[in-house]
């Protein structure tokens, strides 16, 4: 995409040198005085190390400790003994769970397809040729950026019997908007809802600018053959963006499993458990009943899934992506 | 970049058809009606947040209106110092700067360091060691709480600042964006600076570091409203809000207290929602680069 490497600058990577000998690997070679290349290694590991023991004290760690944590019965307070996979057993025979892991896949079967429609739509609508084009992306990028708690707030306003549709409906059609919130046949909908209108805009950005790369010329000469705009669109562009929908498709997938400020604020998970989502899950568990093995336990469930959804995303990309 | 032939002059109010080749009279009347169409979709778009600063002018009892009116009866700044009178609102907002300023900090200089190292300097184990930090960027912040917590605890970090800040300042991103902007530099550059005696350590900061500022500038804005926006952490490891509280955490307190006052939580929300629609307005053009060429998209 936009960030290829320019030609004279490969030999970097390579390994050449300019006006060196041709090198073969590392510090300990040859007898002659080494100059830059003899340190280079410490040098490497110098200005990697805090990053990279950072990330070992609070991520690996973390990972390895959630494995530890989740085989143990594990309050925040008192005593501690292990259970083997006693958490997890409870867990896959926990009909709560199950539910959890149901609403979970429904947001994400709802949500992610939703996104996509509705950021490729206004990604396409907006082409250059739109005057004032930045500023429709900014606007549309608006929710993204500002805290979600604030944005679920506000549509919690929204839903509320009275609230702005439902005063709307009252008005226009005479009759009451259902109770979108306290409903679940409705719950569920009012969430996806609001989750795709503050969240489309990263994706409509990216196809945006892929769209923006496709080349006119290949566009004009098939305009000359008497492709419409739909032809136009799904024959020559959508294929030539395909790697930035994959990507974003990939992406989307992976943050709708992670969802839970927008039911945390708007539902609590309810009514009853009908929006309980798999992060809620986790927070209940751990931080609320203070079970922090059996929370544990539901992380790993949440890592596993990300990962296969990933692994079969890629798995699958060879079907439909078209890189050049 | 390839559209700027058929481009508009830039500000233009010619027609835009005019200069295709095949232009009628229905081609500009179509791209008129869509351009209205593509104002009332955005316009539809912004209502909630319109609708949000309306109310938050209202007196309490006009809130829940049928039919609803964007106007009260009485345009009340009150609200706005009510809300920072029940809620320490600006205090959770110098805490959310601090926090998301020396976040910010620590992950750009760790980030540019590493990413130096990943790019421009060869050393035994360079690949390896990359491939373990893209690794890390598989693994979701929500995975990570549960153990995260024990570990404040053992270091008894609860209930501190530095807890809202150490742990998540390490991401992988940065070091694979600031990669991914050296790699883009001429070797040409580097062997200038030897030549002219400069170290390893000179030359990466006099040379190579003031030419990446546009990728730390897209950085810092991105690390800088993740953490000001973070909110599953802070309510795991703050229990002392008025104290410790970040905006989008004392947000989420105050509804819950005064959930009812509807008027004085959406002066709440806007309050939380300003600072992150100045950076945008003001940064777009970095924010929407940084979303293009690093993928920090996908929400």
């Amino acid at each position: 995409m936009a960030t290829s490497t320019p030609q004279s600058t490969r030999p970097t990577t390579t390994g050449g040198r300019p006006s060196g000998a041709p090198r073969k690997g590392g510090p300990a070679h040859g007898g002659r005085p080494r100059r830059r290349e003899g340190t280079s290694s410490g040098w490497g590991w110098g200005f990697s190390a805090p990053h990279l023991i950072g990330l070992a004290v609070f991520t690996a760690l973390p990972i390895i400790m959630t494995v530890t944590v989740s085989l143990f019965d594990w309050p925040m307070l008192g005593d501690r003994s292990f259970v083997g996979l006693a958490n997890y057993t409870r867990l896959l025979g926990d009909p709560i769970f199950r539910e959890v892991i149901r609403n979970t896949a429904v947001f994400t079967l709802l949500y992610v397809p939703l996104n996509l429609v509705v950021s490729l739509g206004l990604a396409a609508w907006l082409t250059p040729r739109i005057r004032h084009r930045h500023v429709f992306r900014v606007i549309f990028f608006i929710p993204t950026v500002t805290p979600i708690v604030a944005n679920a707030v506000v549509w919690r306003f929204l839903y509320q019997p009275d609230g702005l549709i439902d005063a709307t409906t009252q008005t226009v059609a005479g009759v009451s908007a259902p109770n979108f919130l306290a409903d679940d046949r409705f719950a569920m909908l009012a969430v996806v809802a609001m989750s795709v209108w503050q969240g489309f805009g990263y994706n409509m950005l990216i196809f945006s600018a892929a769209l923006d790369s496709v080349p006119e010329s290949q566009l004009e000469a098939a305009q000359l053959d008497g492709a419409g705009a739909w032809t136009l669109f799904w024959k020559i562009k959508f294929p030539m963006i395909s790697p930035s929908v994959f990507f974003a498709t990939t992406m989307t997938l992976i943050t709708s499993f992670q969802v839970f400020i927008q039911p945390f604020i708007l539902t609590k998970g309810g009514p009853g458990s009908s929006t309980l989502t798999l992060v809620q899950y986790i927070y209940n568990e751990g931080f609320q009943y203070q079970q922090l093995g059996l929370a544990s336990a539901a992380a790993w469930i949440l890592f596993v899934i990300i990962l296969g959804l990933t692994a079969a995303q890629f798995a699958g990309q060879k079907k439909w992506v078209h890189y050049e | 970049m390839s559209d700027l032939a058929t481009r508009p002059a830039p500000g233009g109010t010619a027609p835009h058809a005019g200069q295709a080749p095949r232009s009628d009279g229905s081609h500009r009347v179509r791209h008129v009606v869509s351009y209205v169409v593509l104002c009332l979709v955005a316009l539809a778009f912004l209502s909630p947040l319109i609708y949000m600063v309306a109310t938050s002018f209202k007196p309490r009892a006009e809130v829940l209106s049928t039919p609803p009116s964007l106007w009260g009866s009485e345009f009340r700044w009150q609200n706005y110092v009510e809300a920072f009178t029940y809620f320490p609102f600006a205090r959770f907002m110098v805490n959310g700067i601090v926090v998301a300023a020396v976040g910010t900090a620590i992950n750009l200089t760790v980030s540019a360091l590493s990413g130096y190292a990943f790019s421009r300097l060869r050393w035994r184990g360079r690949n390896l060691v990359f491939a373990v930090f893209l690794a890390t960027l598989m693994v979701p912040q929500d995975v990570l709480v549960v153990p995260m917590y024990v570990l404040m605890q053992q270091v008894d970090w609860v209930d501190s600042y530095q807890a809202l800040i150490v742990p998540w300042a390490f991401t992988a991103l940065g070091a694979f964006m600031m990669r991914q902007f050296f790699l883009t530099l001429p070797q040409e550059l580097e062997d200038a600076a030897r030549v002219d005696g400069a170290g390893t350590i000179r030359t990466f900061l006099f040379v190579m570091l003031p030419l990446a500022r546009p990728t730390m500038a897209v950085l810092s804005v991105f690390s800088f409203i993740t953490y000001w926006n973070s909110f599953l952490w802070p309510l795991i490891v703050v229990n002392d809000v008025n104290t410790f509280g970040t905006i989008p955490l004392g947000l989420q307190s105050f509804f819950g207290q005064q959930g009812s006052q509807w008027n004085l939580v959406m002066a709440a929300s806007v309050i939380s929602m300003v600072p992150t629609v100045v950076l945008l307005v003001l940064l777009q053009k970095h924010l929407v680069r940084g979303i293009v060429t690093s993928g920090l998209g996908g929400r």
